[in-house]
């Protein structure tokens, strides 16, 4: 009988595993920039392309940097709350269209609202590479010493908001 | 309209499935005869409905209904027709959508080709199919709806995924699905014999034919995953033990070593708990494969989008479903008794000794592919585990496997002798190593690990050839083609089984020995030489596909400095989703691929091109084909076909025996009814 219930223990263990597994990260590997200035940019905004757009013009407020694309479906998940952020006027949330077309997204933007101060645009996903971007959506966090605090992988939710995102915003405003 | 329709076939289908779960398995129990004739209507009414429901989503994708959530992550308006269709499987949603359709056309099948099945027996495996059932669809319609709707509908889709806007990825997850699902007929079969007491050679004899037909899906399955990386990815890789990979390596692994088992059962009457514990943990791994995909414990090439709800609804499947079925296993298999005895030399032996080391391949597989997870889980950081891993510990584990593939099919049952074995199969051992000895300066140079791998590969086919020629031998008078005739097709099919794995070695040994690969920076009209081979690139243009643009180069390739072919190889840009791909050029030839893919633009027209001369890379992938032809070959044995035709006096003996059995034992149907 012993031998028998071998391979159910063996089972067990294994679902131990693949339990505490469940509640990891594995995607979420620590963005090696966190705590590094934020790289510099210039690139055209979105709305006027004949203005152009320094990453050192926010040197002295905190501001995000959120990612985001007309073709990215969660990004339409997070906006509203974007948008609602952008209203409440905590914080300046600069976008960077990665990887876009200008007349997709400007009519992405006239279709669910635009919560950027300005977007910049990034066709080829230049400066996507430089900031380590590796799924759309993602926002960085940004002190007033350009350095990245924070990088959130993924839509912003309610959750993350709260608990993470705002009281940093907080903190780093003083 | 539509959409809802296939939300509400998917419900109708989950009663049915919950109606073919319990009935059945109630009334084989206890004796009622209209459950259990229950088992068959409601199994094709199952089948009846989920086809339905994924008619609905197709037509969704066909018809571009972006009010559908699915649709609109998964699809484009530009995206070619058959690609839509495609998509209804490219997304989590919809290949489970696929995953449980497939269980129910399996289930089907089950329920058409088993009249000559007792119907107690049938109604406990249809059950247990059901089971399974449930729990996917429920899967489906709590976590994962592929019939969820979107508003305000989306004015265009995303596009599908353009690493799988490729014909082979068309049909290599339906034939891989296929395959997992298969291996549910065994499994069932395995879990109807544990709750009945009853494991026979008839029982082995009924899931032999279930399990090589799964085992044939999941071998067409990963080679074909294994041939699309290889041309679509770019880098003419063919296999990179990730573990989505692994995941479908796996049961296929473990249903190997079931097919063989399931052997032994049916020959011998040995093996039979092993035997049941093969088809349940083939199962097993099959639902872990989904689990570590779906789930997001594990980074993947492979992985779908993932949400922490489908992980612990996935996990809680796996416990009740592994765990209630490794529970029967602890409980009923001490009960089941030890089949014929047999020597420590002799053919079942050395088939048990295979089995032990595609075990402990799996295992270690297994343990290399969860290893990031279980240090991530201990705190002990995070870590990768890559080939390096993989291929020390499964090389080293698959030799002395591949020698006793070798001496297997020569031994006696029940007892050989070891010393006559060594007599017969001395020529066979001095010319392999003769010949791989020799080979590899036919190649150009000498290594020693070329030469280690065509050893393997040539002492089985020089082990087959002993062996047939042994069997014709002692096959009685005739000539050589009557005698030939006279071999079964169980016989040939093993041998043509092994042979795939000898010319599939062969594959790997000479590319992984021989390839040469340049990446190089090529000027208009400039020229790079390899393999005899010389490539002249003429520039690149510009083109546009249905849904992407792409720069094509244009090299010609030129052999003692005449033009034999051109190659376009295309970078490619999807509209949608602006992801770049690599669309490579491959020449195909029995003795070697030339494989050219694009790299990145340079000044003045140059661009970077990567050059690839892969010696005998095809053979991996036709081996894995005669390996498949093996296993079809072995189900359309005469046996399997003769028992059609004489099912009825066989039927009636197998249930009258049967139930002679279970009244003894008690376990069973008549036995607890008294």
């Amino acid at each position: 009988m012993m031998r028998f219930l071998l391979p159910l223990a063996a089972f067990i263990v294994l679902v131990g595993f693949l339990a505490v597994g469940l509640n990891l990260k594995p995607r979420e590997v620590p963005s090696p920039l966190i705590g590094k200035p934020a790289p510099v940019f210039q690139s055209q905004s979105l709305h006027e392309p004949e203005r152009i757009l320094a990453s050192k013009d926010n040197l002295g407020k905190v501001w995000l940097l959120n990612v985001w694309a007309s073709w990215c479906v969660s990004c339409r998940e997070e906006h509203p709350l974007l948008v609602e952020l952008a209203k409440s006027g905590i914080v300046p949330i600069y976008g960077l269209n990665y990887k876009d077309k200008r007349d997709l997204a400007l009519q992405w933007l006239s279709q669910y609202g635009d919560p950027y101060t300005v977007s910049v645009v990034d066709p080829e996903g230049r400066i996507g590479i430089d900031y380590g971007v590796y799924g759309v959506p993602e926002t960085y966090v940004i002190d007033k010493n350009g350095v990245i605090r924070h990088k959130q992988i993924g839509p912003v939710t309610v959750e993350s908001l709260e608990k993470k995102i705002l009281p940093l915003i907080k903190e780093l405003q003083g | 309209m539509i959409p809802e329709l296939g939300n509400f076939a998917l419900i109708l289908a989950l009663l049915l499935a919950v109606t073919q779960g319990t009935l059945p398995i109630i009334g084989a129990a206890h004796g009622i005869h209209s459950w259990i004739a229950l088992a068959r209507p409601v199994v094709q009414g199952q089948f009846v409905f989920l086809a339905i429901a994924f008619g609905c989503l197709a037509y969704s994708f066909v018809s571009n209904d972006f009010s559908v959530l699915n649709v609109a992550r998964n699809s484009n308006s530009e995206l070619p027709i058959q690609y839509r269709i495609a998509a209804s499987w490219g997304s989590h949603e919809g290949s489970l959508l696929l995953w449980v359709f497939m269980l129910s056309a399996w289930s089907v099948a089950v329920s058409v080709f088993s009249r000559h099945l007792p119907d107690e027996m049938v109604a406990r495996v249809l059950g247990v199919m059901g089971l399974v059932s449930v729990g996917f669809i429920l899967f489906l319609l709590v976590t994962s709806n592929p019939f969820d709707r979107l508003f305000p509908a989306a004015l265009e889709g995303s596009d599908l995924n353009p690493l799988l806007q490729d014909p082979g990825m068309v049909i290599h997850p339906p034939m891989l699905y296929m395959g997992y699902v298969g291996f549910s007929v065994a499994f069932a079969f395995a879990i109807a014999a544990l709750i009945s007491g009853q494991m026979d050679a008839a029982w082995a004899r009924w899931s032999r034919p279930w399990t090589t037909v799964a085992w044939v899906f999941l071998t067409i399955g990963i080679m074909l995953g294994s041939w699309w990386a290889y041309y679509e990815l770019g880098w003419g890789g063919w296999w990179f033990w990730d573990p989505v990979e692994n995941a479908s390596f796996l049961p296929w692994l473990v249903g190997t070593a079931l097919v063989h088992s399931l052997a032994v059962t049916e020959k011998r009457g040995s093996f039979k708990s092993w035997t049941v514990l093969l088809a349940i943990c083939a199962f097993s791994l099959s639902l872990l494969g989904t689990f570590l995909v779906r789930s997001g414990v594990l980074t993947s090439v492979h992985a779908f989008a993932t949400d922490p709800a489908r992980g612990v609804f996935i996990l809680a499947f796996l416990v009740i479903v592994i765990g209630s079925s490794l529970l029967l296993f602890a409980w009923r298999a001490p009960k089941v008794g030890l089949g014929g005895k047999f020597d420590l030399v002799s053919r079942e032996s050395m088939l048990l000794a295979n089995n032990l080391l595609l075990m402990v391949a799996a295992g270690s597989v297994l343990l290399g592919t969860l290893y990031p997870l279980i240090m991530d889980s201990l705190d002990l950081g995070k870590i990768s585990v890559g080939p390096p891993y993989f291929e020390a510990v499964f090389v080293p584990l698959m030799t002395p496997a591949i020698f006793l593939m070798g001496l297997g099919p020569l031994a006696r049952w029940k007892q050989a002798s070891l010393p006559e074995l060594m007599l017969r199969l001395r020529w066979a051992f001095g010319v392999s190593v003769i010949t791989a000895l020799l080979m590899p300066f036919v190649m150009g140079e000498w290594k020693p690990l070329v030469s280690f791998g065509l050893l393997l590969a040539f002492w089985i086919i020089a082990t087959i050839f002993v062996s047939i020629r042994q069997r014709l031998h002692n096959s009685g008078q005739g000539g050589l083609f009557t005698k030939l005739a006279r071999q079964s097709r169980s016989y040939y099919s093993m041998h043509l089984a092994h042979l795939g794995i000898a010319i599939f070695i062969i594959g790997v040994t000479l590319v992984n020995g021989y390839e040469t690969e340049k990446d190089v920076r090529m000027e208009i009209g400039s020229t790079v030489t390899m393999g005899g081979y010389t490539f002249r690139f003429n520039g690149a243009s510009p083109v546009s596909g249905p849904n992407y643009q792409a720069m094509r180069g244009d090299i010609d390739v030129l052999r003692n400095g005449e033009k034999i072919r051109v190659m376009q190889p295309e970078k490619r840009t999807y509209n949608a989703s602006g992801m770049a791909m690599t669309e490579p050029a491959i020449d195909t030839g029995l003795l070697r691929d030339l494989y050219v893919a694009m790299g990145e633009p340079l000044e003045n027209g140059a661009w970077v091109v990567r050059v690839y001369h892969k010696p005998f890379v095809d053979w991996i992938w036709f081996g894995c084909l005669l390996m498949a032809f093996g296993g079809i070959l072995a189900v359309t044995d005469r046996r399997y076909r003769l028992k059609i035709h004489s099912k009825h006096v066989e039927t009636a003996a197998v249930a009258d025996g049967k139930r002679v059995a279970n009244n003894n034992t008690g376990l069973a149907t008549g036995g607890r009814k008294a």
